[in-house]
């Protein structure tokens, strides 16, 4: 018990040395992989930004990783399909392949707006 | 017309029945049911590439995590850590669940190519795995972009020029669950797990192979702690040398039934007889006899165990310990159930290949209808009579006729170039042996039935009295010879008094 009480302090403390000292650090990381710039990529790339600047506004942020450039890094994400959408932050991972396009899918499979879900 | 180009698999017995191994350059479908040894195969092909072919391979696991793989196939004897330090393997586990990915709208399957691709150019890699790929369909929901990508995958693998096996879990009257046999066209090889009266055999078969020929039967073969070994058994030529070479039985009387100098070299020798009558003592003697000549014999227990044959020989007189200890004797004990028939006789293929032996005793083959099916157990048979044959090694075969088994006598005696009879002769309240010759292909050969001895210090054989009230062996032999010298011929009383051996024909 007192260990698990410890450990929440120290995530807390965590979260807010990271809100302050690195307001860099957004509350939604997300990765999308492509390979190079297929109209596939630039509409997942172009879908996702929509989405982000409407529900998510000022706290995310996008890395695009092309493959062709990076090829080693696909391993480490577990990527077999192009384009693969990776939400780092929050915890747990979550994928979504494809290019997209249906919103609401987008938004169940990251959990994007649970507050309106709940 | 040139043939195509082949890649050898470095699995012993594949690259026969596939003449050369696979198609160079092209991916080649191996599949089969759980637990068949797909994994295996596939893996055997990167690891023997690597190590003996100089190839480097390239292993993407759908199923297993890297290092339950090289778990796996340590016990092999595959240090795969090793090979990837090297830059001799890649090992990639693409993880699949369908419970983390989500799908919306277009996409392809190009993040499997750059992976594929970026292993494949760093270690220059020749061979490419894919196990199995057909995991692709449990993870992902769009079968139609799924089946046009494995499409451009395999399309791909052949411009990449790589030779590749892809696995495939056997469906329901298919070969594969998700047809991958319609992308992988040019070489299919089906591989089959049964289990036949609570025995378990193995069995490769090729189905296709485009451009090729290519042996069609189903083959036998056997994992064991040096993976997989292939058995091509049915080359049932009959165009082997033959020897006129002459070695000995062991029992210097037995020699003289055979024209004074044995069992030809390399023949088969089958020595039947009811339970108890010395077969196994005829056996032995054999072998202790191929053991003094400096020669190494094979015996395959499948009644008693070394110890107990050891034993049991001591009390007649007959040490083959001391063989064992010098290693031209070597025990191979187990029971029949252990495995099914092609099991043994690959397994039997392959003690032969390495302990190189001239003589080989099995003891008893009778034993062997517990596994099989009659029928079967004389096909079997005739293949281990046939491969000894070929190996220039002597076979001795002991057989227990009592009853149903009768018909192995009768079918594997046309097989055999000779054959021995013990009986039982019951008279007067006691039970005698006798012996005797029912053939013995190329040479002439004593027709007479001899009284069987088996005496402290070995086997002999004593001429049975044939008096006018007919043969007479044991006691009443002995009681007669007494009684009637005037009857008794004069060698026949020096055969009695003296060792055989000094007996001047």
């Amino acid at each position: 018990m007192q260990k698990r009480i410890n450990a929440n302090i120290l995530i807390n403390l965590q979260k807010r040395f990271r809100d302050k000292y690195m307001p860099g650090e957004k509350k939604w990381e997300l990765r999308l992989y492509v390979a190079g710039k297929t109209p596939k990529s630039v509409t997942a790339l172009t879908n996702l930004k929509k989405y982000c600047e409407t529900h998510l506004k000022g706290q995310y942020r996008i890395e695009v990783i092309d493959l062709l450039i990076q090829p080693q890094l696909a391993e480490g994400d577990q990527i077999f399909a192009i384009p693969t959408l990776v939400r780092k932050v929050p915890e747990p991972i979550r994928k979504i392949i494809g290019d997209l396009s249906n919103e609401e899918k987008v938004l169940v499979g990251l959990d994007i707006r649970p507050v309106k879900q709940k | 017309m040139k043939s195509i180009a082949k890649t050898k698999t470095g699995i012993s017995g594949l690259d026969d029945i596939t003449e050369g191994g696979l198609p160079s350059g092209r991916p080649t479908l191996v599949c089969g049911g759980p637990g068949c040894g797909k994994t295996l195969l596939a893996m055997q092909f990167i690891v023997k590439g690597a190590t003996l072919y100089n190839e480097p391979g390239v292993f993407i696991a759908f199923e297993e995590k890297v290092e339950e793989l090289t778990y796996n196939v340590a016990s092999l004897g595959f240090d795969l850590d090793k090979l990837i330090k090297n830059k001799k393997l890649r090992l990639d586990y693409v993880h699949i669940d369908r419970t983390e990915i989500e799908e919306t709208g277009e996409y392809d399957l190009d993040g499997l190519f750059i992976r594929l691709e970026h292993a494949i150019d760093s270690i220059g890699a020749k061979r490419v795995v894919l196990d199995t790929i057909e995991n692709l369909f449990a993870g992902l929901t769009n079968e139609g972009i799924l089946r046009a990508e494995l499409r451009r995958l395999f399309q791909w693998l052949k411009s990449k020029g790589v030779t590749a096996i892809v696995t495939g879990e056997k469906g329901d009257g298919t070969l594969t669950r998700h047809g991958l046999e319609e992308y992988v066209s040019d070489c299919v090889i089906l591989l089959d797990h049964r289990i036949i009266n609570q025995v378990s055999t193995r069995r490769i078969r090729i189905v296709k192979y485009r451009g090729s020929i290519h042996g069609t039967n189903e083959y036998p073969f056997l994992i064991d702690e040096e993976g997989i070994t292939v058995f091509p058994v049915t080359s049932l030529k009959l165009d082997k040398d033959v020897s006129t070479k002459r070695i000995s039985t062991g029992i210097s009387a037995l020699d003289k039934m055979f024209n004074g100098k044995g069992f030809y070299k390399s023949s088969s020798i089958l020595v039947s007889g009811t339970s108890g009558t010395g077969k196994t003592s005829i056996a032995a003697h054999f072998a202790d006899a191929t053991c003094r000549r400096k020669e190494k014999c094979l015996f395959v227990a499948l009644e008693e165990s070394p110890k107990q044959i050891i034993r049991n020989m001591r009390s007649i007189g007959l040490d083959l310990d001391r063989h064992v200890k010098s290693g031209l004797l070597e025990f191979q004990s187990f029971r029949p159930g252990l495995h099914g028939l092609e099991m043994h006789l690959a397994s039997l293929y392959k003690m032969v290949r390495k302990f190189k032996p001239q003589s080989v005793v099995v003891d008893p083959i009778t034993n062997l209808v517990t596994v099989g099916l009659i029928t079967e157990v004389n096909a079997m048979l005739l293949r281990l009579i046939d491969f000894m044959q070929s190996e220039g090694i002597t076979l001795m075969l002991t057989a227990l006729n009592s009853g149903s088994s009768e018909h192995i006598d009768e079918n594997v005696s046309s097989l055999v170039d000779a054959w021995i009879l013990v009986r039982d002769l019951e008279s007067d309240g006691e039970r005698n042996r006798a012996i005797y010759i029912m053939k013995s292909r190329g040479m002439q050969h004593s027709n007479e039935v001899r009284e069987f001895l088996i005496t402290s210090k070995g086997l002999d054989l004593v001429e049975v009295y044939r008096g006018p009230n007919g043969v007479l062996v044991g006691s009443a032999r002995k009681a007669k010879m007494r009684e009637g010298m005037a009857f008794a011929k004069k060698n026949q009383r020096k055969h009695f008094n003296k060792p055989a051996k000094k007996i001047p024909r």
